[in-house]
């Protein structure tokens, strides 16, 4: 699964770990739904380690389209209303 | 996917479709897309050269400040050497304001170096993709089929065109942030022409009453501090200066019989 953080660049993740980010994508929607900006920037932050760290990054010679695409790591909460609402940037 | 992000994919693919519907013959489709994408890159230079226009007119707009800074120092110390110690206070209280705005300029400005910086490798990056691109578009002109062509030109042009708005997306976002530093800075310097430096807290984002408060109060025993240390350096204090108690005449007499009262 390729995911893009936005301004930043592509990552790989495999099937298994995508899982763990679906996790963190629910975690993200809950605090966007209670305005929560702690919790926000906590747990996306975790998202954004997570997929740097899980993701092999994407070959600068590789031209793929990405199935996720993550805000950029200095969206501000209100921004993040908007990506992180009902199911999501990943459905599930 | 919803949201931003996902509603500017779904713009770029539907572009993309758009591109590749129009044109019948593959090879035709190669080049106008490859075309295109250099057209970019060049919006992609022109936008980082915005950025370091934005940057270089805060760091006049800093340079601005500091001589501000030591000017109104200066005048505090003259006012004070004239007796006018209410005058000293308020130069120093401007001279308070400007260095806090100066200590954000600073770190505004350290930021859109960051992001220049990063823009930059953004563009490199595009540039190798957009090459990546050249490359694979000679392949597919030369090796495949028609049907085929198309489902690889999306794929690769799907790819390209996401690294695209990508930078976009960064640079608007950099610029964005400039245009709020120089709403900001213009702002100031409107306070600062109509001698109203009492509501620059209120500039600040997210502050409450309370916090402003504390600031005001911590500015004003900064400026007390200073004013006490700017007498000691000046020997006054005491009521032994008789020559500076001329300069206070020549610069304005009332004030500064008030502040000698004051002072005692």
């Amino acid at each position: 699964m390729i995911v893009r953080i936005s301004t930043e660049g592509q990552y790989d993740v495999s099937e298994e770990d995508a899982a763990g980010l679906n996790e963190l994508d629910n975690q993200a929607v809950a605090s966007c739904e209670a305005s929560d900006e702690q919790a926000f920037r906590d747990v996306f932050g975790r998202l954004l380690e997570y997929v740097r760290t899980k993701g092999h990054p994407v070959g600068e010679d590789e031209l793929v389209g990405s199935d996720i695409i993550l805000p950029p790591p200095d969206v501000s909460l209100e921004e993040a209303k908007k990506e992180f609402q009902g199911e999501g940037l990943i459905p599930g | 996917m919803p949201g931003l992000s996902g509603r500017m994919s779904t713009v770029i693919k539907a572009k993309i479709s758009k591109l590749l519907d129009r044109a019948e013959d593959p090879s035709e489709t190669l080049e106008y897309s490859y075309q295109k994408q250099i057209e970019l890159l060049q919006n992609v230079k022109k936008g980082i050269a915005d950025v370091v226009t934005s940057k270089k007119r805060l760091q006049l707009q800093e340079e601005k400040y500091q001589q501000q800074v030591v000017k109104l120092d200066t005048q505090a110390r003259q006012a004070l050497a004239a007796g006018n110690e209410e005058l000293a206070r308020t130069a120093l209280e401007r001279k308070s304001a400007l260095q806090t705005e100066l200590q954000s300029l600073d770190s505004q400005i350290a930021q859109l170096e960051q992001q220049q910086e990063q823009m930059t490798a953004s563009e490199q990056k595009l540039r190798s993709k957009i090459e990546q691109f050249r490359s694979k578009k000679e392949v597919i002109k030369a090796q495949y089929s028609a049907a085929e062509a198309q489902v690889r030109i999306s794929e690769a042009a799907t790819g390209v065109g996401e690294e695209m708005a990508d930078v976009g997306l960064a640079m608007q976002r950099a610029l964005d942030k400039t245009e709020n530093m120089r709403a900001r800075a213009g702002a100031v310097q409107e306070l600062e022409a109509a001698g109203t430096f009492e509501d620059l807290t209120q500039l600040g984002s997210g502050e409450d009453d309370i916090d402003r408060q504390l600031k005001a109060l911590s500015s004003t025993t900064e400026v007390d501090a200073e004013l006490a240390k700017m007498k000691a350096e000046l020997g006054t204090g005491g009521g032994s200066q008789g020559e500076l108690g001329a300069g206070a005449q020549a610069a304005g007499g009332e004030g500064a019989g008030a502040s000698q009262e004051q002072a005692q």
